[in-house]
């Protein structure tokens, strides 16, 4: 299986793109007829498969559409697609007849037989949410034309787990808040979000910590609001309040402990550039921190779409791929220290 | 040639089979087409049509049978392994479980509780489809009724062609996925 270096909702120049990384839209479907995955049969599965493979590879919904069949894949590529977001880590790691079709540029993907019958997802650079629901929705517009989906009046499209029920629609947008961790107000961040019903999640979404001072946060309500009326909260009112504590935070630290920041931001530049060995974490953390620096208009030979690219590719099935073989737990950090030297130097 | 088994009761041929497991032991019963009859046992092949019939038409819906002791009866999905597990088995455990679920699913929805966003837009579709088979399925009944049994058989089958119909698909687009 070949990916790109790195798919487009990666880049820099998305809107607001010092603070938000990346969006997302993602939508629970089933397929009428069928029991949900977990109770459905191997040969329900293998027929949900088939009618999802016809249907997905002829709707046209994207260049260059892939099949993957998950059963035939290696576990390294399963992870490689697990930390390019394009799966989940239950689709990665689960023992059944799986699949995910992805578009060549890796801003579309469906998952089959996921907790859902399908599970699609589209990603963009920045926060552009508006993007990912118009485009998600044409989606499930032209996989509807073929397939009767599970659904009722009362409770809208039906999922496996109820929390999902209504709209299944999940809006996810990876914020980077390294200035708020730094003056110990990221608590206050995850509180609010509580109170407003939104769940705060890590890099690699549910179950995952928060690595490289990356927040994932979603909408946690899918019933009783419309797909817009959620999209409105996020988009208008949420996020740009989160966005302007972040800048605030910023100007903060700049203003007020400037030397604490540089020093922060040169003995991360300094690791990353004379290290010999590097685990993820302490990767994840540094170059956040040089992410932050510039931002803030430090380093400006430093692309800002190379450090957002590093967060991928010192991922462990990355430099696997990256160095076309399986590594040991020790070569893996030598390969990421080296990849990081290289990149920073 | 294999030995026609006998019935426990006689010297005809015996067409039930029964294994029966009492206090931990196991007592084979065979029996003849008659004495099956007189213990109340069901003969295999000898249901009368109105009887298979009827049973098409009791298993097509419009008899569901009710969940019983909180399992659904379309998946067999227990309230309680849902409890545990946190996804239900199919969506008619969303009727089977209405009663539990629906507050649990206002709670989990800040207070939502009920959809007001897209829908399907072939609902129109599914919605004359499942009218369609509305209709089939009390004219098989009626026609049970009536003992009318060639057109009972020829509804059953013209049921069992609707509910293995294949959406329709534009021509310029992707062909019909095959649906069991």
């Amino acid at each position: 299986m070949e990916l790109k270096e790195h798919g487009p909702w990666i880049s820099a120049d998305g809107p607001h793109a010092d603070v938000v990384l990346s969006c997302r839209a993602r939508l629970a479907r089933n397929i009428a007829g069928f029991p949900f995955v977990n109770s459905a049969s191997t040969t329900q599965r293998h027929e949900l498969l088939n009618i999802a493979r016809q249907v997905l590879l002829r709707c046209r919904l994207a260049d260059g559409m892939t099949w993957v069949d998950l059963v035939e894949t290696t576990p390294r590529d399963r992870e490689l697609l697990f930390e390019r977001h394009l799966i989940s880590r239950n689709l990665a790691e689960a023992d059944i007849e799986r699949a995910v079709v992805i578009s060549s540029d890796e801003t579309l993907s469906v998952m089959v037989n996921e907790e859902d019958h399908l599970r699609m997802q589209v990603l963009a650079p920045g926060l552009a949410l508006t993007d990912v629901h118009d485009r998600i929705h044409a989606v499930d517009d032209a996989i509807e034309a073929h397939i009767d989906y599970a659904f009722s009046k009362r409770w809208g499209y039906l999922t496996a787990c109820p929390t999902n029920v209504g709209t299944g629609i999940r809006f996810s947008v990876m914020m980077h808040l390294p200035a708020l961790k730094i003056i110990n107000e990221i608590e206050r961040v995850r509180r609010a979000a509580k109170d407003l019903h939104l769940a705060v999640r890590g890099y690699y979404g549910e179950g995952s910590e928060s690595s490289g001072d990356f927040y994932q946060i979603s909408n946690q309500v899918t019933l009783g609001k419309s797909e817009a009326e959620l999209l409105a909260e996020l988009e208008e009112k949420i996020l740009p309040r989160i966005i302007e504590y972040e800048h605030h935070a910023r100007r903060i630290l700049a203003e007020r402990n400037q030397t604490v920041l540089d020093d922060q931001i040169h003995r991360a530049v300094g690791t990353l550039r004379s290290a010999r060995l590097m685990r993820v974490e302490e990767a994840m953390k540094l170059l956040s921190r040089v992410r932050l620096a510039v931002c803030l208009g430090r380093f400006p030979e430093i692309d800002p779409n190379l450090i957002n690219r590093l967060f991928l590719q010192v991922q462990p099935a990355h430099l696997q791929s990256h160095a076309g073989r399986s590594l040991s737990a020790a070569e893996v950090q030598k390969t990421r220290a080296d990849v990081l030297r290289a990149a920073l130097s | 040639m294999a030995e026609v088994m006998k019935c426990d009761c006689c010297d005809r041929p015996a067409v039930v089979h029964e294994t029966r497991v009492r206090n931990g032991e196991t007592h084979e019963i065979h029996l003849c087409e008659m004495h099956a009859k007189e213990a109340g046992l069901t003969v295999p092949g000898q249901a009368p049509i109105d009887e298979v019939l009827t049973q098409f038409v009791v298993s097509k819906g419009s008899r569901k049978p009710r969940a019983s002791h909180n399992t659904c009866p379309t998946c067999g999905m227990s309230f309680a392994k849902f409890r545990r597990i946190g996804v239900v088995g199919c969506p008619d455990c969303y009727d089977a479980f209405e009663k539990h679920l629906g507050p649990m699913i206002e709670r989990a929805q800040n207070g939502g509780t009920s959809h007001c966003g897209k829908c399907p837009r072939r609902g129109g579709a599914s919605i004359d489809r499942q009218l369609r088979m509305q209709r089939l399925i009390k004219d098989l009944e009626d026609a049970v009724a009536a003992e009318q049994y060639e057109r009972a058989a020829e509804l059953r089958d013209r049921i069992q062609a609707l509910e293995a119909e294949v959406p329709a698909v534009e021509p310029d687009s992707a062909a019909a996925p095959e649906r069991a």
